[in-house]
């Protein structure tokens, strides 16, 4: 039995999401004494391969560099992991907007019934994931020969590169798809850490009224050190772009602290940070269901207590 | 051009979810059904092409239970052309749906197929990818935008980092996100209109396809809860705590 991961990765080096997903395919590996091995698909990404083959656990780094990997699409590396699936019992990716979209077309390749969103390893074919925005946990056995999984990164432990010293070897990627083609990208640029690794988040609801008053939110956040979250009714409401969205449908994440502003707790938003450590809530409907999940709250009117908790955060500092 | 819309039929997104008592699932039973939120997304895209000259055709297709029906006369009620209902009470996993929509997309040829990008009840984000992929499709997943032009469509597909735009041949499977638009209501007449509406009938059997489980569900248990914590009078005490927390 033996694992593969396919990395997301930027080619100088591997995401934290891919780093979480290292803990769970070293645990799979545990179970079934096998390997794990590593899939880079990407173009110049020797510094991505160098970085994984450091990672402890990890046996072979599998390093394929063709141009199309630049901006890789799903068509391209889910013909490449098929390509290379027939040696592996477990192929793991995390469950990021990459992973989501790439791994579901390899594994119905495959002829296999993915496992979306694992949070737990049970045993080599046993998983635990949610469903109904995590107000279910599901724990389900695959019978298929090769077992697809996109993990969770907030349900483990990031692995670190250190002493490693796995060998990286080269793949040839199979010929490129003539169905698509990658026109271009927009990421958002910021300053602050990126929502799924920051150690706290300052997300703003409905509540916050307009996405102008977000720079109440993010003077908080840059004096914290934080990420900028956003509702799904503030994503809605275009407030904020997508990708700031925290949620069932949107970011999973599980900060040290989680501040939510303006924000009532749907379900929906509680699937994406109820794992954070702490939880703050600020909110002038007492009824609302943050409360009930947080460890702190503050019933009161988010811009007079917003600039408040600004002054008190200099205060500290001092 | 023909655009076939793949829709679920889901626990209502207002319900809130309890796990039976038994371990086995969720109480489904007297709970309001509802279509899948990001389906109702993709039924309103394929409209707007097809108010818009892109399209002389919307056709919805949902594999599920009797209640399927429901849920595809909500589609029709909106304002699409007929529907197709697979029949069946078995579990369905998302490998399974990918291969009878094949089936009956190999049928109807349509040169677009839109779905949500996520079912709000087993969360899993798989179906529309899998289709491709058993299609043999370009896929375009997670859509803000769709410009059709010619034999392509050009999507701009919401990402973790921001957006991605990407060219698709047609035929393509996209999947839809949040942002893509906002899906209208009903109206009466188009309720009334939509009961005329043809929905065919067919067995999975009829369509050729194995959609026995591949996944076991050995238990569905509720996650551990959060007690709530403390109510602070003001953003000094709040800072306060949290300083004595270690946080800040």
């Amino acid at each position: 039995m033996t694992v593969l991961i396919v990395a997301e990765h930027d080619n100088t080096a591997v995401s934290p999401a891919t780093l979480a997903t290292v803990t769970a395919a070293k645990q799979l590996a545990e179970k079934g004494a096998g390997e794990v091995h590593l899939l880079i698909a990407g173009a110049n990404a020797k510094a991505a391969a160098e970085m994984a083959a450091k990672i402890p656990g990890i046996a072979k780094v599998r390093l394929a560099e063709a141009p199309q990997f630049a901006s890789p699409l799903a068509e391209d590396v889910a013909a490449l992991v098929v390509a290379l699936a027939k040696d592996y019992s477990h192929v793991l990716t995390p469950a990021t907007t990459y992973g989501k979209n790439l791994l579901p077309r390899a594994s119905a390749l495959c002829d296999s019934q993915q496992i979306s969103d694992a949070i737990a390893i049970v045993s080599a074919d046993t998983f635990v994931r949610p469903t109904y925005a995590g107000n279910a946990l599901a724990t389900v056995q695959s019978k298929d020969a090769i077992k697809f999984l996109t993990v969770r990164g907030t349900a483990f432990d990031k692995a670190a590169p250190a002493d490693g010293a796995a060998p990286i070897e080269a793949v040839t990627p199979p010929a490129v798809t003539t169905l698509v083609t990658h026109q271009g990208a927009q990421i958002s640029k910021s300053e602050r850490p990126e929502l799924t690794a920051a150690k706290i988040i300052v997300s703003g609801g409905r509540g916050m009224q307009s996405g102008e008053n977000f720079v109440m939110i993010e003077e908080i956040a840059d004096k914290l050190g934080a990420a900028v979250g956003a509702s799904r009714a503030a994503v809605d409401a275009g407030f904020k772009p997508n990708d700031f969205q925290v949620g069932q449908t949107g970011k999973i994440v599980a900060p040290e602290m989680y501040i939510a502003v303006g924000i009532s707790g749907a379900i929906q938003h509680m699937a994406g940070m109820k794992d954070s450590k702490i939880i703050v809530a600020i909110n002038k409907d007492e009824e609302a269901p943050m409360f009930q999940v947080a460890d702190y709250g503050i019933v009161g009117d988010l811009f007079k207590v917003l600039p408040e908790l600004s002054a008190e955060l200099d205060k500290i500092k001092k | 051009m023909k655009i076939v819309v793949a829709v679920k039929r889901v626990i209502d997104a207002n319900v809130k979810v309890r796990v039976k008592a038994d371990g086995t699932g969720v109480e489904t039973a007297n709970v309001k059904m509802a279509m899948n939120p990001f389906c109702e997304i993709a039924v309103e895209e394929a409209l707007r092409i097809k108010e818009a000259g892109g399209a002389d055709e919307v056709v919805i297709v949902s594999a599920g239970p009797q209640g399927a029906t429901e849920t595809i006369r909500t589609a029709l009620a909106m304002g699409a052309d007929r529907g197709v209902h697979v029949l069946t009470d078995a579990v369905l996993e998302p490998l399974a749906v990918a291969k009878l929509l094949k089936a009956v997309i190999e049928k109807e040829a349509p040169g677009l197929v839109i779905l949500g990008k996520q079912a709000i009840d087993d969360d899993c984000n798989q179906t529309g990818q899998m289709l491709a992929a058993v299609l043999g499709w370009a896929q375009a997943t997670f859509a803000s935008k769709i410009e059709i032009s010619g034999e392509t469509a050009a999507v701009t597909r919401e990402i973790d980092g921001g957006l991605e735009k990407i060219a698709v041949k047609l035929p393509a499977v996209v999947t839809t996100d949040l942002r893509l638009n906002e899906p209208r209501y009903a109206s009466l007449p188009n309720i009334m209109k939509a009961k005329k509406k043809p929905i065919e009938t067919i067995a999975p059997d009829a369509l050729g396809v194995d959609i026995s489980p591949r996944l076991t569900v050995l238990k569905v248990e509720e996650p551990p809860k959060r007690s709530a914590g403390v109510k602070v009078e003001n953003a000094a005490e709040l800072v306060a705590k949290l300083h004595d927390a270690g946080v800040i």
